[in-house]
């Protein structure tokens, strides 16, 4: 009888601790939506598609906003996932281990530095480095192309994910050695039965099996670098404007909410804020939906190649 | 485990009791504002704890814009603020607010050209031209002009401002307001404004990290935040013609040269003053508290700590290169202390 109590009253409060989540998520809609109401009346879809940013003249579109925390964050991940897929399949498969242990203690030493540090060694060392090597040498062999023109500021969209990618490569890399180190091994050992070459298992038996869990690891990657404030807001050059340069100064939704949120005097320009904030959750939900949804396509998928 | 459960909770109520036993002594008032003076009040605060002993000042420096929304809301018994309140602000609050000027800070333009030693002089158009994109390169005859015998050289100009909003851009871009008609009506003046050039950077820091990294660069930061890195600040025109160098002295200069078309409520903006010896870009920092307090012992103790903080207070400013208030205006400010009832 006792036992039959404690089993359900523990039921109850779990229950009550997962559905407390989604209660909080919706808290958060809500008060948020109710807030920017002011800005939305003003500007309804407007806010989504211009670009002027005034708060003098209490004007404000947040599409520069947008952009750059898409832009950074892709530009994050096209750095950091060939990388970190690198890291974690010489960690899992290849590292004597010797190196393994002190390596993957580095890389987990890097997901605990504080974003603030990332940003002021980002505005003092890799801002003045990008600018004096890495930016004339892109310039001069790929400045044909409409990414790599302008002027050299160091501080831009480029540093900003670059800075992102080496926030991320942590996280992706250390889920993805485990996901690697979870394959079972007689996978690897079916496919050097059938003669495959060191390279060849690992491609497909461990690459292909673990590709859910490793997309799953850059969905994280991808959640960390999207919501990143500190670290870009101090890179990025804080501009809101679009420009197809990667040396261009631009901005993100999560900086324009740290660096203006405090003084924001007005109602509507605090709105406006608040309703930035409400779009940033939105595009991390739609971002999260679509790796989702890839996520559940590629495990299907390996699953049926298993199957056959 | 019943037992421990009475420990947990026989050791929260002692340290619960004794919490109150000792908060009894103290009277805590609660402040929140402005994060540019905050260096300042921490000082007087822990000063003036030794000439009270019975109070406790608690400020929370969440930026000018928080403490305007905490002291509407009387979440706070006194807030503080870098720029004066607008009409519609003040008919906000529930009651009438007082502005209590504190001190006075001034707005430096730095620039990183290695070459040139000596400081750079410039004039107001000069200064909004430069920060509106239409002066572009340093060899610029407007800026020679004002810079005889200086060979500057012929780099881009790369304009660096605050990202976040603060009371440093609102003093230098109601400057630049007041002397550039352009930039008043394409830019006009606010802790944050649509820059129409440049990189911003977040905090003086961070705008002091873009010059310093960047070559011909130019950008303002805060008058303490330039003495103490040793940036090199800029001599700018002042209304009677003469180019002043940035400085306490300067900045007192400057209230000085507002104090004939002084407002009783003492909102008022101190850049471009009259003066020979005055620095032009500079501003007040306000407290703001209600005229009818609504706590008798609380009103009090603030009454004191305010008279306290422009009298003897004045002596801590300029040793963390805050411009001290010059006598006229405190025996002015003192008159309106005297208008707050509790």
């Amino acid at each position: 009888m006792k036992i039959k109590f404690v089993d359900m009253a523990f039921k109850k409060a779990t229950t009550i601790a997962a559905l407390s989540v989604v209660a909080l998520i919706c808290l958060l809609v809500y008060s948020m939506a109710l807030r920017s109401m002011p800005a939305i009346q003003k500007f309804g879809w407007h806010f989504l598609f211009t670009g002027t940013w005034d708060p003098v003249k209490e004007v404000f579109g947040a599409l520069p906003f947008i952009y750059g925390t898409v832009v950074s964050s892709a530009l994050a991940l096209l750095i950091a996932v060939p990388v970190s897929i690198g890291i974690a399949v010489y960690l899992a498969e290849l590292a004597p281990s010797y190196i393994k242990q002190p390596l993957s203690f580095l890389i987990e030493l890097l997901a605990a530095i504080p974003s603030v540090v990332y940003g002021l060694w980002g505005i003092f060392a890799l801002a003045p480095f990008l600018r004096g090597s890495i930016q004339p040498f892109l310039s001069k062999y790929f400045g044909f192309l409409p990414l790599f023109q302008g002027e050299f500021y160091g501080v831009g969209m480029l540093t900003a994910g670059i800075i992102l990618s080496i926030m991320i490569i942590p996280t992706i890399s250390s889920i993805s050695r485990e996901v690697f180190l979870a394959v079972p091994f007689t996978q690897r050992e079916a496919a050097l039965a059938l003669g495959s070459t060191r390279w060849e298992t690992i491609r497909l038996a461990v690459l292909g099996y673990a590709r859910p869990g490793v997309l799953g690891a850059v969905i994280l990657g991808l959640g960390r670098a999207l919501g990143e404030t500190m670290a870009v807001t101090m890179v990025i050059g804080n501009r809101p404007e679009i420009s197809a340069s990667l040396f261009a100064p631009s901005y993100t939704m999560a900086s324009v909410i740290a660096n203006e949120f405090t003084e924001a005097t007005s109602n509507l320009y605090l709105s406006a804020l608040i309703e930035v904030g409400l779009i940033l959750f939105f595009v991390t939900l739609i971002v999260n939906i679509i790796a989702r949804a890839l996520v559940w396509r590629v495990s299907n998928k390996v699953k049926g190649e298993l199957r056959e | 485990m019943k037992k421990l459960l009475w420990l947990i909770i026989a050791v929260s109520a002692v340290s619960i009791m004794a919490g109150t036993a000792s908060a009894a002594k103290l009277l805590l008032i609660n402040g929140a504002g402005a994060t540019f003076p905050y260096p300042l009040y921490s000082k007087w605060f822990y000063e003036y704890a030794k000439v009270d002993e019975t109070v406790n000042f608690n400020y929370q420096s969440i930026g000018s814009g928080g403490g305007i929304r905490q002291i509407t809301a009387q979440t706070v018994d006194f807030g503080a603020s870098d720029g004066a309140l607008t009409d519609e602000q003040l008919k906000a609050a529930p009651g009438e607010l007082l502005h209590i000027p504190m001190t006075a800070g001034a707005v430096v333009i730095t620039y990183n050209l290695p070459q040139v030693s000596q400081s750079l002089r410039f004039s107001p158009d000069v200064i909004a031209d430069i920060f509106l994109g239409k002066i572009k390169k340093w060899n610029d005859p407007r800026i020679a002009k004002d810079n005889p015998g200086v060979n500057v050289p012929g780099d881009n100009i790369i304009v660096a401002h605050r990202s976040d909003g603060s009371g440093t851009t609102n003093i230098f871009t109601d400057y630049l307001s007041s002397v550039s008609a352009e930039w008043q009506s394409r830019v006009g003046k606010g802790t944050s404004v649509n820059w129409p050039a440049g990189l911003g950077g977040k905090g003086n820091e961070g705008v002091a990290g873009l010059v310093k990294q960047t070559e011909g660069a130019i950008g303002y930061v805060e008058l303490a935040y330039a003495v103490k890195n040793n940036l090199p600040a800029s001599d700018i025109k002042n209304k009677s013609g003469n180019f002043m160098v940035p400085s306490i002295e300067s900045t007192t200069a400057a209230i000085n040269g507002k104090m004939n078309s002084m407002p009783a409520d003492f909102r008022v903006s101190l850049v471009n003053p009259d003066g020979a010896d005055a620095y032009p870009i500079a501003g007040l920092t306000w407290i703001l508290v209600y005229k009818n307090q609504p706590d008798k012992v609380k009103g009090e103790k603030i009454v004191k700590f305010l008279r306290w903080a422009i009298t003897d207070g004045q002596e801590y400013s300029a040793e963390l290169l805050y411009a001290p208030l010059p006598e006229k205006m405190v025996k002015k400010i003192e008159e309106r202390i005297d208008e707050i009832r509790y």
